[in-house]
C-alpha cells in the first residue's frame, strides 16, 4: 500500500514536470540566441488547443501533436516578424503574443469544450517497467515523456558539443561581435525562435491529448510563465531546468494528495496550492546564487534587438 | 626593410565611397598596399578609417569603388568571403565573446567541423611561433586585455593571412606589449604579409610603418614614407594645422592635501571585476596626481570608491580637505568640492536625452541654478552659454541634446562644465579617449589651468604620453593595487611600464604580475 502510494507520487510527477520541461528548454534555446520570447503561455494555448481539435477529428494523437507544433511555429512566427525584423521591444511583443494566444485559442476551441478524447495508452519499456517502485512510475509512461528525456541530452549535446550550439551561444553573448566575423545574427535567431514555439506547441500539446485529455479554456494555467521562470532560476542549464520541473510538478501533486486526502489539517488550501512555486523558486534560488555561475551562462545580449549596420 | 620581387600590389581599391545619413564617412578613397608592405592608415577619429577597414573586411557594403585582389577585381560581401581571400582583422574593440574559451572563440572563425583539441595544439603551435603566448583552455573574460589580443592576432594567423588589418592595437597595451607585437608583425611582414595598421600614434607609425595613407574628413589627404617625415609634417596631415604645444607651469610644492586616501580594501560585486586592495594615495591643491594602468586592473571600482558611487564602510578611507567622507553618496561630496568627469560621456557624464543646459543643471545646480526649490532656467542657461564658449563646444546651442555632440565637443562640455565650478578636488576618468588630437590638448591644457589655479587633480588613464605630459606625480594601479607615487621628471615610460605589470619594489603579488600585461 505505501509503496504504491510512493509510485503514484512519482509517476503523478513525471507527467506534471514533463511540459514544463519540453517548453523549458524551447526557451532556454531561443534565450541562448539571445531573444526573450515571453509568448510562451499564449503559443502553449494555441498548441493544446490545435492538437486538441486535430486529435479530435483524426483520431490520431501522433498527428495532434504534429498540429500543435506546427501552430506553435506559426504563433513563434509572428513573433520573429515582430521582435527580429521590426525590431520591436520583445519584452511587449512577447507579453502581446501570450494575450493574444490565450484570447486566440479560447476562440478556436469554443466548438470543443466539454468533449473528452479517449485516453492513449502509455508505452511499457520491457524490463526497465519491472524495476520495483520506480518501474511503473517512470517507464509505463506516454511517448512523450520519454522524448522530454531525449530533448534534454539533445539540447544539453547541441549547446556545449555541436559547432551550430557554439555558434548560437556566440550570438546570444554578443550579436555586434557575431556580425563581424560573419555569421547571419538574424537568420539564427530565427531558427532559435521557431525551435522555442515549436517546443511550445507540443508542450500544449501534451496537456490537451494527454494529460486531461480535453479541452477547457484556460487549461494552459500558467504553466508557460513557470517554464519561463524556469529556464531563468535554472541559469540556463539544462539539466537544472529538469531539476526544476520535476520539483515543481512534484510539489503540485503532493500538496493535490494532501488536500485530497481529507487530513484534518488547519492549513487554508490557498496556502497550499501556493506552495510548488514557492518552493521551486526557493530551491533554483539557492543552487544558482553564485553570480559567476550566472554571468558565464547569461546571454549578454537577451533582449537587446540586433540591427547590423551595412 | 623586407621587399617581396613582385610590382603586383596585394591589394589595391580605387574610389571607395561610403555614405551614412548624417555623414560622408569615405570619399573616393584609394589605397595601395604591397607584399610584405606594412602600411600605416593614419586619421583622426571620425576621419573614416575604420569604415574603410570593414568595407575591406566585407563587414560594410561600400556605395562606390573597386577593390582589386592581387590584380582581380573582387566583391567583398562578407567576412567569411574576406576570410578565404586571405584578409585577417584585428578590431579595436575585440570581437571576442567572453563567457567561451579561447579555442572556442577561435573555432567560430575556422570553417569545418569542431575538433577542440586538435585547434588547441595549433593554436599552441602558432602561439609559440610567433611569440604569442595564451592559454587555448582558459574562458576569455579571465584574460586581460593584451592576452585578448593576441587571441584576436592568432585566431587571423591560423588562417594563413596574406593581409592582415590591425584597428588600433596599441591603444590598450603597455610599451612592452607594445614592442613584442611591433616584433611580431616585422616577423609577419618578412615572411610577405601585408599589414594595414591603423593608428592615430604618430611615433608608432614612425618606428614600425613603411608607408602611410592619411585621411581627414573621410578624403585621403596625402601618402608619406614615414621615416621620411616629422611628426609635425605628419600631424599636418592629419589634422590640418600644427598642434598646440600644452604649457606647464612650474610645480609648486607644499600645497595643502586636499585628497586623502588611507588603506582604502574593497571587495567588489561584480564577479568580472577586481577587488582594491589597501590603497594610498594623497594630492596636494596645485599639483596633478596621475594613475596609469592598464584597462580592468580597478580603475573603475577606484573611481566609484572616490566618487561616491560605491559608499565604503570605512568612512576615513576617502578624506576630502581633512573631511572623512567615505561613507557619503556623491552629491554630498560634490556638495564638498569635488567634482568629476567619469570615463562614459554618455550615461554617466551626460544624460543624452537632455539639452546641454539641463546636463549642466545635473551638476552644477549648486552655482545658483535653484531658488525655493525651483529651477531658474536663465542662470542654468547662461551657464551653459559661457561653457560653450569658454571651451569651444562646437554645437547648435545650449539647447541641442547631448547625444547630437561628437564626443570630442562633449567631452569639452563635460570637462568645462566640471572645471567652471571651481572645484577643490578634480578626478577625471580617462579625459581624451576617443577625442581627437585637437580637442585632446585643449583639454590638457583647461586640466593645468585649473590645477595652476589651485586645485588638486586627479587623472585615471591609459594613455601613458597624456599622463607624462600634464601630470606632476605618477602612480600605478595593478590588480587592484596600487603603486607608491614617483615624480614625472624621475621616471620613464619604461619603468611605469614594468610598474604596470605590477613589478614595482615591493609589489605584493609578483605571481599575479604574468597576466597583466
Amino acid at each position: 500500500m505505501e509503496l504504491s502510494f510512493i509510485s503514484s507520487i512519482l509517476f503523478a510527477t513525471v507527467v506534471a514536470g514533463t511540459p514544463l520541461i519540453i517548453v523549458a528548454l524551447g526557451e532556454l534555446v531561443t534565450e541562448k540566441s539571445g531573444v526573450l520570447n515571453l509568448g510562451a503561455e499564449g503559443i502553449m494555448s494555441v498548441g493544446a488547443v490545435a492538437a486538441f481539435a486535430t486529435a479530435h477529428h483524426t483520431g490520431s494523437p501522433l498527428l495532434g501533436i504534429l498540429a500543435g507544433m506546427g501552430a506553435g511555429m506559426l504563433m513563434s512566427l509572428l513573433f520573429g516578424i515582430s521582435a527580429l525584423t521590426l525590431m520591436a521591444n520583445q519584452v511587449a511583443s512577447g507579453l502581446a503574443l501570450s494575450i493574444f494566444g490565450v484570447g486566440l485559442s479560447a476562440f478556436i476551441g469554443k466548438p470543443y469544450e466539454s468533449i473528452a478524447l479517449a485516453s492513449v495508452t502509455p508505452i511499457r519499456i520491457p524490463l526497465l517497467n519491472k524495476i520495483p517502485l520506480l518501474g511503473p512510475s517512470l517507464f509505463e509512461q506516454q511517448g512523450l515523456v520519454y522524448f522530454s528525456w531525449v530533448l534534454i541530452a539533445a539540447v544539453a549535446w547541441f549547446l556545449y558539443r555541436s559547432r551550430s550550439g557554439l555558434v548560437l551561444r556566440a550570438v546570444g553573448e554578443s550579436p555586434v561581435a557575431a556580425h563581424s566575423i560573419g555569421y547571419g545574427v538574424v537568420r539564427i535567431r530565427y531558427q532559435a525562435v521557431l525551435f522555442g514555439g515549436a517546443m511550445a506547441g507540443i508542450g500544449g500539446a501534451f496537456l490537451s491529448v494527454f494529460y486531461t485529455p480535453m479541452w477547457v479554456e484556460g487549461m494552459v494555467a500558467g504553466r508557460g510563465w513557470i517554464a519561463l521562470s524556469l529556464v531563468v532560476f535554472a541559469t540556463w542549464r539544462p539539466m537544472r531546468v529538469m531539476i526544476g520541473a520535476y520539483l515543481f510538478g512534484g510539489c503540485m501533486i503532493t500538496q493535490m494528495f494532501v488536500q485530497g486526502s481529507g487530513a484534518r489539517i488547519s492549513i487554508p488550501a490557498q496556502f497550499l496550492s501556493s506552495l510548488p512555486y514557492v518552493a521551486t523558486i526557493l530551491v533554483l534560488v539557492l543552487i544558482s546564487r553564485n553570480r559567476s555561475t550566472i554571468r558565464i551562462n547569461s546571454p549578454a545580449s537577451l533582449g537587446q534587438p540586433f540591427l547590423p549596420d551595412a | 626593410m623586407p621587399t617581396q620581387p613582385s610590382d603586383m600590389p596585394r591589394l589595391a581599391i580605387r574610389g571607395i565611397r561610403k555614405v551614412y545619413p548624417s555623414v560622408v564617412a569615405n570619399d573616393g578613397i584609394d589605397l595601395t598596399v604591397m607584399p610584405g608592405e606594412i602600411h600605416a592608415v593614419l586619421g583622426e577619429n571620425g576621419a573614416g578609417k575604420s569604415t574603410l577597414m570593414k568595407v575591406i573586411y566585407g563587414v560594410i557594403r561600400p556605395d562606390e569603388g573597386e577593390i582589386l585582389w592581387e590584380g582581380q577585381p573582387v566583391t567583398v560581401s562578407n567576412p567569411a568571403q574576406a576570410r578565404a581571400l586571405g584578409i585577417g582583422m584585428v578590431f579595436q574593440h575585440f570581437s571576442l565573446f567572453e563567457t567561451l574559451t579561447v579555442v572556442q572563440n577561435v573555432a567560430l572563425s575556422i570553417p569545418g567541423k569542431l575538433e577542440l583539441a586538435a585547434l588547441a595544439k595549433r593554436i599552441e603551435e602558432v602561439s609559440e611561433r610567433y611569440g604569442l603566448p595564451v592559454d587555448p583552455r582558459r574562458m576569455v573574460h579571465a584574460l586581460s586585455v593584451g592576452e585578448r589580443q593576441r587571441v584576436e592576432i592568432i585566431r587571423c594567423l591560423l588562417q594563413n593571412p596574406r593581409l592582415l588589418i590591425l584597428d588600433e592595437p596599441t591603444s590598450v597595451l603597455t610599451p612592452q606589449a607594445v614592442r613584442k607585437l611591433f616584433e611580431t608583425l616585422r616577423q609577419l611582414a618578412a615572411e610577405g604579409v601585408s599589414i594595414l595598421y591603423i593608428s592615430h600614434k604618430l611615433d608608432e607609425i614612425q618606428e614600425l610603418c613603411h608607408k602611410a595613407t592619411v585621411l581627414r574628413g573621410g578624403k585621403v589627404t596625402g601618402t608619406c614614407t614615414p621615416s621620411e617625415e616629422t611628426p609635425q609634417t605628419m600631424a599636418r596631415l592629419m589634422i590640418g594645422v600644427d598642434l598646440p604645444a600644452c604649457c606647464h607651469g612650474e610645480p609648486e610644492d607644499g600645497g595643502e592635501v586636499r585628497l586623502r586616501i588611507q588603506g582604502l580594501s574593497h571587495a567588489t560585486d561584480d564577479p568580472f571585476g577586481t577587488d582594491l586592495k589597501d590603497i594610498h594615495l594623497e594630492v596636494r591643491s596645485g599639483e596633478i596626481v596621475g594613475i596609469a594602468g592598464v584597462s580592468g586592473n580597478g580603475q573603475q571600482e577606484l573611481l566609484r570608491a572616490i566618487s561616491g558611487e560605491e559608499p565604503l564602510a570605512d568612512k576615513h578611507a576617502v578624506e576630502l580637505c581633512g573631511v572623512p567622507v567615505g561613507h557619503l553618496n556623491p552629491a554630498r561630496r560634490r556638495g564638498l568640492g569635488m567634482c568629476f568627469v567619469p570615463e562614459e560621456r554618455l550615461g554617466r557624464g551626460a544624460v543624452p536625452r537632455l539639452s546641454l543646459t539641463e546636463n549642466i543643471l545635473l551638476t552644477a545646480y549648486r552655482k545658483g541654478m535653484l531658488f525655493a526649490g525651483l529651477i531658474r532656467f536663465g542662470v542654468a542657461k547662461r551657464f551653459a552659454e559661457e561653457c560653450i564658449k569658454r571651451f569651444d563646444v562646437k554645437c547648435g546651442g545650449a539647447h541641442s541634446e547631448a547625444k547630437s555632440l561628437s564626443g570630442g565637443n562633449l567631452q569639452k562640455f563635460i570637462v568645462g562644465r566640471e572645471i567652471m565650478q571651481e572645484p577643490k578636488v578634480l578626478v577625471l576618468a580617462q579625459p581624451t579617449w576617443g577625442v581627437d588630437v585637437g580637442a585632446s590638448s585643449f583639454i590638457r591644457q583647461s586640466v593645468l589651468d585649473l590645477r595652476n589655479s589651485g586645485s588638486a587633480v586627479l587623472v585615471i588613464s591609459e594613455e601613458l604620453e597624456e599622463l607624462f605630459e600634464i601630470c606632476d606625480r605618477i602612480q600605478v594601479i595593478a590588480k587592484g593595487s596600487l603603486s607608491p607615487s614617483k615624480v614625472t621628471s624621475d621616471t620613464n615610460v619604461e619603468e611605469i611600464g614594468m610598474w604596470m605589470s605590477g613589478l614595482w619594489p615591493g609589489a605584493k603579488t609578483p605571481e599575479g604580475a604574468s597576466h597583466v600585461a
